[in-house]
């Protein structure tokens, strides 16, 4: 994992007095709430509708145990005795008080860690793939890159004061677990023909209320290259990017008004104009590469008795397994998600108690590292098969062993109007009663791989456009109202869902959901065909005609 | 209003231009950007010392091959949300080597003439009272570790290859 060196560590120091300076000037009157607002979401605190809350940065959503049970630490003495984990690998707390706010950041600098731009019209959290430096089907890990645009982002002079919020996300594998096409700017790692590492590059992605795939604008960019085009792309949005109306100004409006060519001339004209400064020398790639060596691994048979075993008595464990083990990279070991999905409790929560559960799994079996996934779970990389049935156990005893990873009731899930200012509607309770009717037992896994996304506004933090199914709360006339769209996917086939029709109640949302996967179930040519392949191969018309002949599909 | 460089308040010589007043001979005047563009042949071959303002939207190709006519160029920041200035200071010094001052000019808070100075700005017209009040008590910024290279000379040289300048 990154450590900071004593530059880093400094560095945070100095802006968490910075922001310290800041709240006090505000309380003594030299800053107005306007002129303090874009400080305090710099610094990660929000105001919400209860309360303030802090949304502490997890880089690609890396943590150690020492780190995991800091956040513990502090979900219990300061805030409720939990945390939520985000889509951007973050962690929020809900609850905290505003005076208690710089004794938190200063915990965190502790254990190197911050509430850096996780708000804000800045470069945000960088994001990757939660399985790098463990997947089977990894072509080279994203985190260096991904921590090198986390450095080089951090109080940048020229970019933070941007048209609006930049998202970058980073991947290393074929297979797009990091959603970079619904990113400001997504690169995927990739080899050219003489096996020279760069990078594809994506732009104008994101979700909100106008959807869009980003566009690739560069197969393949050298690695060195990488801060200098970043730069050039961030330029040109600085310069460019529409300011008059802040529902249209994230780069995807400009690429899209833009048009696909000139914003790819654009960018070009920009970067071929670059000096030397940004170019990554080879050493520095490797300096930061060497923090992210993976753990020295024990050399192990590819088949663990223990763990075959087990699987063949516990239709339990193997159900976990089946669901929640992912294909390591290494002989003999696995990846481990940890739904924080319970059947019926909140997308994305975890208690101080559960935090610190997984902090000793990790320290004990996993080579103390973690993962936060977009997906709202936690991700253990390195645990050798052999260990499998222990860290099984003990999640189980801490009721973190949900065996639902993937499937239907892996729901990804906003706040909503139980805690947003911005939310329309409420989107946990919803997530809470879908995920209560599909469960994580026999008939999830019949269903198969599905993903339901929920937000409870139009912002679209749950990502309800990528969802297979996605859910968008909406308040109609004073009652909130769902609109179901199908068909949506953030990976590497990207496509922005279709909606169905006309919306549904609070009451027959639950109703309609089962009835568009009853109609899956029916239409599917083999249990091996899922709910997206189906739909991309019959389309929307099955399911509309279900769903709106039935007397429950009102017009809302 | 007052201007801050180098560390102090100083006195100021120059002005905006009045609408409809002629450009007087001893120059210290700064013009909007369009007036020059209007009028820039009428100063052929006069060595006036002249500034020029530019605002967020300014395309700046329209102006680089006269930088050498200017003694500054004031950066106008209507709102300090507005980040378009932060590129255009960072474009005059480093990409077109403008070496006359840069002044921030509109709505310039004591939090942000840190970035400012470090995109190349090195004069700031203050007219926020708690501004001034902050830089005549000597605030100094808080944050002096930076992870990207910048106009101001202040990184050490192989702390952050990302942050290296040039020699």
């Amino acid at each position: 994992m990154y450590r900071y060196d004593e530059f880093d560590a400094a560095f945070v120091k100095e802006r968490v007095s910075q922001f310290r300076d800041q709240v006090e000037r505000r309380l003594q009157g030299d800053l107005t709430e306007d002129q303090f607002r874009i400080h305090r979401l710099m610094n990660g605190v929000y105001l919400q509708l209860h309360a303030y809350m802090l949304r502490i940065a997890i880089p690609y959503g890396a943590l150690s145990s020492r780190q995991m049970r800091k956040l513990a630490h502090i979900g219990r003495v300061f805030d409720r005795g939990y945390g939520h984990f985000t889509t951007r690998q973050n962690l929020q707390f809900n609850w905290p008080a505003l005076k208690d706010i710089p004794a938190i950041l200063d915990e965190l600098a502790q254990v190197e860690m911050h509430a850096l731009q996780t708000s804000g019209n800045c470069i945000r959290n960088v994001t990757a793939d939660h399985f790098a430096g463990a997947a089977a089907d990894e072509h080279d890990d994203p985190r260096p890159y991904a921590e090198i645009l986390r450095q080089w982002s951090s109080i940048h002079p020229e970019f933070t004061y941007l048209p609006r919020k930049f998202k970058i996300a980073v991947t290393g594998a074929e297979k797009d677990r990091a959603a970079i096409q619904v990113h400001d700017i997504g690169y995927q790692l990739k080899r050219n023909e003489q096996g020279e590492l760069g990078m594809a590059v994506y732009v104008g992605g994101g979700q909100g209320r106008t959807p869009m795939v980003a566009l690739k604008i560069r197969d393949f960019l050298p690695v060195k290259d990488m801060l200098s085009y970043t730069e050039a792309i961030v330029r040109v949005y600085n310069l460019e990017g529409r300011r008059d109306n802040k529902y249209k100004a994230r780069i995807k409006i400009l690429v899209h008004e833009t048009g696909a060519e000139a914003i790819r001339q654009k960018v070009e004209d920009e970067f071929a104009k670059r000096d030397d400064v940004l170019t990554l020398p080879h050493d520095e790639i490797e300096r930061i590469k060497a923090y992210f060596k993976p753990p020295v691994l024990a050399q192990r048979e590819a088949r663990s008795q223990t763990f075959d075993a087990r699987r063949q008595s516990d239709p339990a464990f193997a159900a976990f397994v089946k669901s929640n083990l992912f294909a390591h990279k290494i002989d003999g070991y696995g990846i481990v998600t940890i739904s924080l999905k319970p059947i019926g409790g909140i997308p994305g929560d975890a208690t101080s108690d559960q935090m610190d559960v997984v902090a000793d799994l990790a320290e004990r079996y996993g080579h103390d590292e973690i993962r936060v996934s977009h997906e709202q779970n936690l991700v253990l990389p390195y645990v050798a098969l052999d260990d499998v049935p222990a860290v099984y156990d003990h999640l189980v005893k801490a009721q973190l062993a949900t065996a639902n990873a993937g499937l239907i009731s892996d729901i990804i899930c906003c706040p909503g109007l139980d805690f947003c200012s911005l939310a329309t509607a409420r989107s946990i309770p919803i997530a809470q009663r879908l995920s209560e009717h599909f469960g994580a037992g026999e008939k999830a896994r019949d269903i198969g791989g599905l993903k339901i996304k929920i937000s409870g506004c139009i912002n679209a933090c749950g990502h309800h456009h990528v969802g297979h199914i996605g859910i968008l709360g909406l308040e109609r006339k004073g009652i909130e109202t769902y609109q179901l769209t199908l068909g949506g996917s953030g990976d590497e086939i990207c496509t922005v869902g279709s909606i169905t029709g006309p919306g549904f109640s609070s009451d027959q949302i639950i109703d309609a959901v089962d009835c568009v996967v009853n109609t899956y179930l029916n239409l599917r040519t083999s249990a091996e065909e899922s709910f997206i392949d189906t739909y991309r191969r019959v389309g929307m018309a099955p399911f509309k005609k279900v769903l709106y002949e039935r007397d429950t599909g009102a017009d809302i | 209003m007052p201007v801050f460089k180098n560390g102090h308040f100083i006195d100021d010589q120059w002005r905006m231009i009045a609408e409809g007043e002629d450009v007087p001979p001893s120059g210290h005047v700064i013009l909007p950007l369009e007036w020059w563009l209007a009028e820039r042949g009428a100063f052929e071959g006069s060595h006036v010392p002249l500034g020029v303002k530019i605002e967020p939207d300014t395309q700046l190709a329209a102006m680089v091959d006269d930088l050498s006519r200017f003694s500054l160029i004031a950066i106008h920041f209507p709102k300090f949300g507005d980040g378009r200035g932060y590129s255009h200071a960072r474009l005059l010094r480093e990409r077109y080597g403008f070496k006359g001052e840069l002044r921030a000019v509109g709505d310039v808070l004591i939090d942000q003439l840190q970035v400012m100075s470090r995109c190349g700005i090195d004069a700031f017209d203050i007219t926020d009272p708690a501004t001034e009040k902050a830089l005549r008590q000597g605030h100094s910024p808080l944050v002096t570790h930076f992870y990207q290279p910048a106009a101001a000379h202040e990184i050490p040289v192989g702390t952050r290859s990302w942050a290296r300048r040039p020699a």
